[in-house]
């Protein structure tokens, strides 16, 4: 680990000093190349991927309309995520609370007149020419909500008590019941199991972990039990289980993506080749199923590095985690790992048959503004961490 | 403040960490370890992904591959070209046209909310048909069904109309929003120039049912949509050479099914010509000679309307012609047969013309059955040249079993008893031996078994489908018959028959007697039966294919050929060419002398004989005709007309059989028509036509040199027809 010496701090700072220390005089001092790198690297996968998926050569416009849109929400996507990387995170209370609740009014706009339905759920909100999915900034607010309220002692207290994790839970509803309503089941079990992370990591009381752990089975017993998942949701979840059942019907999606992906063998068709993803027999294949492009025409070679490239940035990001010195960090740490995590797997796990069907993305690799956003500027929060906490120096 | 913790932790943490033994601090211990829990979790979880990739894309690779190569391919089969079916000298017998024919998918039709009515409505109304009709040809055929109905697999076009006005088929082309689900196309379409000639033994075609794709894999293989398969005749023997190889377009489909491109094509190979051994023209003298013999018949008061006959070459058993009357022309099956139509050719009433009486017509062969009869006898011992007595009648167990019309002729030889037909020759013969054969243990039945080695009883193993077998009564056989019967026969038996008792007393008291024989001892083989075997009566049944079979082989020295209607199968560009080699079925086991004999006796029927009449004037020095007639007599009917014969006597190249069943005797109706055949074959015209050839014994008919041969040389051609590289076919050489 670097351990460049930075100059001593002023013990004193005016307001306008102390903002513009904040933003620029408090720069970074390391930058974890590895992170930083692996999520470049997927990103440019995911551009590849994109490209194949989406190349139309008679669209009005470009036939490579979708990557250009793409290569702009990048472009915006690394600024935001390396103003985040800027910002001393080391004042959550200053923060914190403001981006949580702005990220919920957003979230819960999509429910007004705003909103617009695409797939059976009202996830999206349009402002003026642009479009945005709220529930991606959600994830933010939600992890620096909660870090914060699990991570930073009050008056001396050693681990969160009973009354933060209470407090804790009441921001966690606020975003799950909106995901909810949209409905936006996959969203709102990624919401869960980030929160269920963090506390668990937290060193809240033992109790309360198990006891949240035990509501989380309860929940998904009651939704089953009480038939709380609309038709569709239910048939995703039990196609899941065998494809074959109704392979024209529900299983559809999960059967068209097992067999793009396995046709691709060891090294497969080639970029622009595969005649799956060229017939377009995949359902969503640039968003949700960007995954079987890599797998039928990167074959098994470029199938195995995504989930390598992957799964090295989630272990850089519990490294970070386990160097922070500060729980709030080390917790934000946690609660990226964990959504980055829960995506990750249930993504890929859903197009090679191992996972229900969900919409969730892949981090990083498939196309979509919001949540490509949204990712680097929590990817921008954990390089922050990396660079200023002083476990690393 | 911030600063200032963060300055505590640190030192905390250094202690926690430094300190061995000093433990970690309450706030971060948990997190520590159960962010190693995690990293393991993670790398677990990711790791499983990577087997299950794995998994998926190598050991099961090749089964996606397969499945995606079904998913994102489609294959288009483009029918081949059907060939032709050519006579021995290259003239079409069935050739190919095209036509435009309407069709409609049956599946798109019953999607939509009234069953497509209103779109066959305006199918009906352009092409001008009735709507109902249109309507009925989109029912599937079954046993409910009747029709107009279609008789393929619903996934394959329905055809609405067939052989439309170029108009029409442009409408419903250009105006394809009105006739959802209703195409318009080109389509290939058999044509029969000949109209009936032939017509049974050609067959004809009809829509691939359901179930022959499922029984057939090459026809699954190569299904086209518009398939028709060969149902009879020549063109379901021939079916997979004259069908040719579909070819195979593949397309590469979304998942719209919309297609984007052509992956890969296979051109159809056009089906192979098939050469018939059927020579046209004989077959057209043969079914006019047929039918005007049908018209003598009934003139002279006889209820014949029925007629087959049929030519063989005996160096090969190739068939030279096949006619049976009534005949039909096979475009009627088109564009779907309608019901009509469909029951008239198989109804009794119109003389079921679909059937080839040729090979299913079971007839008694009466007196043409002599020659078997004859080698039986000297076979079973009797002396060849001998001399066997004809008296009017001889008297076997309690019946007395005539001559015909009770004529007596005194001593002869068996020569002799061929020329006049003598039937008490025979039946002493077959009384004698009968007897031999009754004090045995294993009887020998020399006259069964000598009948089965001219190949009657069974199958001829002609390339054609549906032949029957005829009969040879055997004692097994008349002992599975009495025990299928008996019941029946005891009850009559017993209770005699009141019906026909009230109209005809004595016929009822005979039947009466028959069936309480029958009752008691139906089972034997009694002498009566085997009396009347010998004269090719009673129980024994041919065909007309049998009979001409069994004449070819006397004639040619004792082989029995399996007859052959196909000659050659030749490619559509000529470059390959199959013969169809005739084949060996058997040989005679009948001693050269004897058969010498019997060719010798069969050569003065037509000469002095009881065909001597019937070829009065016919210039025997030139083509010399050798035969037997034949008149087999049933119960209450008239007897059914036999000649079987073969020309030239002296160098047999031909043999003709001819049978009118209900026509009369042989010599009356069956040997004029044979003389008409031969006239036609060899080129001889009449002189002094007076209409009533064959029976006036002063006037009789000159035939004349001077016609053009149907067969020049008087027969069938060695060479090929000659299909040239462009598709255009030339007559064989001597045409």
């Amino acid at each position: 680990m670097s351990t460049t010496r930075s100059a001593p701090e002023p013990l004193r700072r005016g307001a306008a000093s102390r903002a513009f220390h904040t933003v620029a005089g408090n720069r970074p001092r390391r930058l974890d190349w590895t992170l930083a790198g692996g999520v470049l690297a997927l990103t440019a996968i995911g551009t590849l991927l994109l490209a194949a998926a989406t190349y139309e050569p008679g669209h009005p416009e470009s036939p490579l309309a979708y990557v250009e849109r793409h290569l702009m929400h990048v472009g915006v996507a690394l600024v935001a995520g390396s103003a985040v990387a800027f910002v001393d995170y080391r004042k959550p209370r200053a923060y914190a609370p403001v981006v949580f609740t702005a990220s919920s009014v957003l979230l819960a706009l999509v429910l007004s007149p705003l909103g617009e339905v695409v797939n059976g759920s009202r996830s999206w909100v349009a402002l003026g020419p642009v479009q945005l999915q709220p529930s991606e900034f959600a994830k933010v607010g939600l992890v620096l909500m909660v870090a914060m309220v699990l991570g930073e002692p009050r008056d001396g207290e050693t681990a969160p008590t009973s009354r933060d994790v209470l407090f804790s839970l009441g921001a966690m509803a606020v975003p799950l019941a909106l995901v909810m309503l949209q409905p936006d089941l996959g969203t709102g079990m990624v919401v869960g199991v980030t929160y269920l992370a963090m506390l668990t990591l937290s060193g809240a009381p033992l109790r309360w972990i198990a006891g949240m752990l035990a509501c989380g089975v309860a929940a998904v017993a009651a939704v089953w039990w009480f038939g709380l998942l609309k038709a569709y949701q239910l048939a995703r979840f039990t196609s899941f289980l065998d494809p074959s059942v109704d392979a024209r019907g529900t299983g559809y999606n999960a059967n068209q993506a097992m067999i793009a992906v396995g046709s691709g063998g060891i090294s497969g068709t080639g970029l622009f080749r595969g005649e799956q993803t060229a017939g377009r027999f995949v359902p969503e294949q640039h968003t949700d199923f960007i995954f079987t492009v890599a797998g039928e025409e990167l074959g098994f070679v470029g199938g195995i590095a995504v989930i390598a490239l992957l799964a090295l940035v989630l272990m850089r990001i519990l490294r970070i985690a386990a160097g922070c010195e500060q729980p709030y960090a080390r917790l934000v740490c946690v609660g990226v790992a964990a959504w980055f995590a829960f995506q990750g797997f249930i993504n890929i796990g859903m197009t090679i048959g191992v996972t229900p069907i969900t919409g969730i993305p892949l981090p990083f690799v498939s196309y979509g503004g919001s949540a490509t956003i949204a990712n680097m500027c929590a990817v921008g929060l954990v390089l922050g961490v990396h660079a200023r906490d002083r476990g690393f120096e | 403040m911030a600063w200032m913790r963060r300055r505590q932790r640190r030192t905390r943490r250094r202690a926690g960490g430094a300190a061995p033994g000093g433990g970690p601090t309450p706030r971060t211990a948990p997190g520590r370890r159960g962010l190693v829990l995690a990293q393991v979790l993670v790398l677990a979880l990711f790791a499983a992904l990577g087997v299950r990739l794995w998994y998926l894309q190598v050991p099961m690779g090749e089964h996606f591959a397969r499945l995606a190569e079904a998913t994102h391919t489609q294959d288009l089969v483009v029918p081949a070209t059907r060939g032709l079916i050519l006579d021995q000298a290259g003239r079409p017998l069935v050739r190919n046209r095209t036509a435009l024919v309407v069709s409609a998918d049956w599946h798109a039709l019953q999607a939509m909310p009234d069953q497509g009515a209103e779109v066959l409505e305006r199918v009906a109304e352009v092409v001008d048909e009735p709507a109902d009709t249109i309507k009925q040809r989109t029912r599937l055929c079954g046993p409910e069904v009747s029709r107009p109905c279609w008789p393929g697999s619903p996934y394959q076009p329905v055809t609405l109309a067939d052989d439309v006005d170029p108009r029409a088929a442009l409408q419903i082309m250009e105006r394809s929003e009105d006739f959802p689900a209703v195409s318009a196309q080109h389509l290939a379409v058999r044509d029969y120039p000949n109209g009936e000639l032939a017509s049974q033994a050609l067959g004809y075609l009809q829509p691939v049912t359901q179930e022959e794709l499922e029984a057939r894999e090459e026809l699954r293989k190569q299904y086209s949509g518009v398939d028709q398969v060969g149902r009879d005749g020549l063109e379901a023997t021939y079916d997979a050479e004259l069908r040719g190889t579909a070819g195979v377009r593949t397309l590469a489909v979304n998942n719209r099914g919309e297609v984007t491109g052509v992956v890969d094509e296979q051109r159809p190979e056009p089906g192979m010509h098939l050469v018939s051994t059927i020579d046209q023209r004989v077959q057209k003298t043969v079914e006019e000679a047929l039918r005007r013999g049908i018209e003598r018949a009934r003139g002279a008061g006889h209820p014949a309307s029925t007629a087959a006959g049929v030519v063989m070459d005996v160096r090969t058993g190739g068939i030279v012609a096949s006619a049976s009357l009534p005949s039909y022309d096979p475009s009627v099956w088109q564009g779907g047969i309608d019901q009509g139509t469909f029951e008239e050719l198989l109804s009794e009433k119109a003389g079921s013309p679909l059937t080839s009486r040729v090979m299913q017509g079971q007839y008694p062969p009466a007196s043409t059955f002599k020659v078997s009869s004859l080698a039986a006898g000297v076979k079973g011992g009797k002396p060849l040249r001998g001399t066997y007595s004809c008296p009017s009648s001889i008297s076997v167990g309690n019946r007395s079993f005539e001559n015909y019309e009770g004529s007596a002729h005194g001593a002869l030889s068996l020569h002799r008893a061929i020329v006049v037909s003598c039937n008490t020759v025979f039946y002493q013969m077959a009384y004698d031996e009968w007897r031999r054969d009754e004090r045995k243990k294993k009887p020998d039945d020399v006259f069964a078994r000598t009948a089965e080695d001219f190949g009657f009883g069974q199958p001829t193993g002609v390339d054609l489908p549906h032949e029957a077998a005829g009969r040879i009564p055997t004692r097994e056989w008349k002992r599975e018959l009495w025990e299928a019967t008996k019941e029946d026969s005891c009850k009559r038996a017993k209770e005699g028959y009141p019906g026909v008792a009230e109209e005809d007393p004595g016929r009822a008291s005979y039947l009466q007697r028959v069936a309480k024989e029958n009752c008691t001892d139906g089972y034997r083989w009694r002498a009566g039966d085997a009396v009347n075997f010998s004269i090719g009566q009673g129980d024994v049944l041919v065909t007309p294919l049998q009979l001409v079979r069994a004449y070819a082989a006397v004639a040619n020295g004792g082989t029995l050929w399996e007859p052959r209607v196909g000659k050659a199968l030749v490619s559509a560009d000529g470059e390959t060419v199959e013969r169809i080699e005739p084949e060996e079925a058997g040989k005679l086991d009948v001693p050269p002398e004897v058969l010498t004999y019997i060719q010798k006796a069969v050569t003065q029927v037509p000469k002095e004989g009881t065909a001597r009449g019937a070829f009065g004037g016919f210039p025997q020095n030139e083509v010399s005709i050798a035969g037997k007639t034949g008149s087999g007599s049933a119960l209450n009917s008239d007897s059914t007309a036999w000649f079987a014969s073969y020309a030239p006597a002296d160098d047999p190249r031909l043999a003709v059989v001819v049978v009118v069943p209900k026509g009369g005797t042989g010599g009356e109706t069956a040997a004029p028509i044979v003389r008409e055949i031969y006239e036609g074959i060899y080129g001889f015209t009449r002189e002094g036509e007076d209409g009533e050839d064959g029976k006036a014994e002063g006037g009789e008919d000159k035939s004349v040199k001077g016609g053009d041969p149907d067969l020049p040389g008087g027969e069938p051609l060695e060479e090929l027809p000659d299909v040239r590289p462009d598709g255009t076919i030339g007559l064989a050489a001597g045409e």
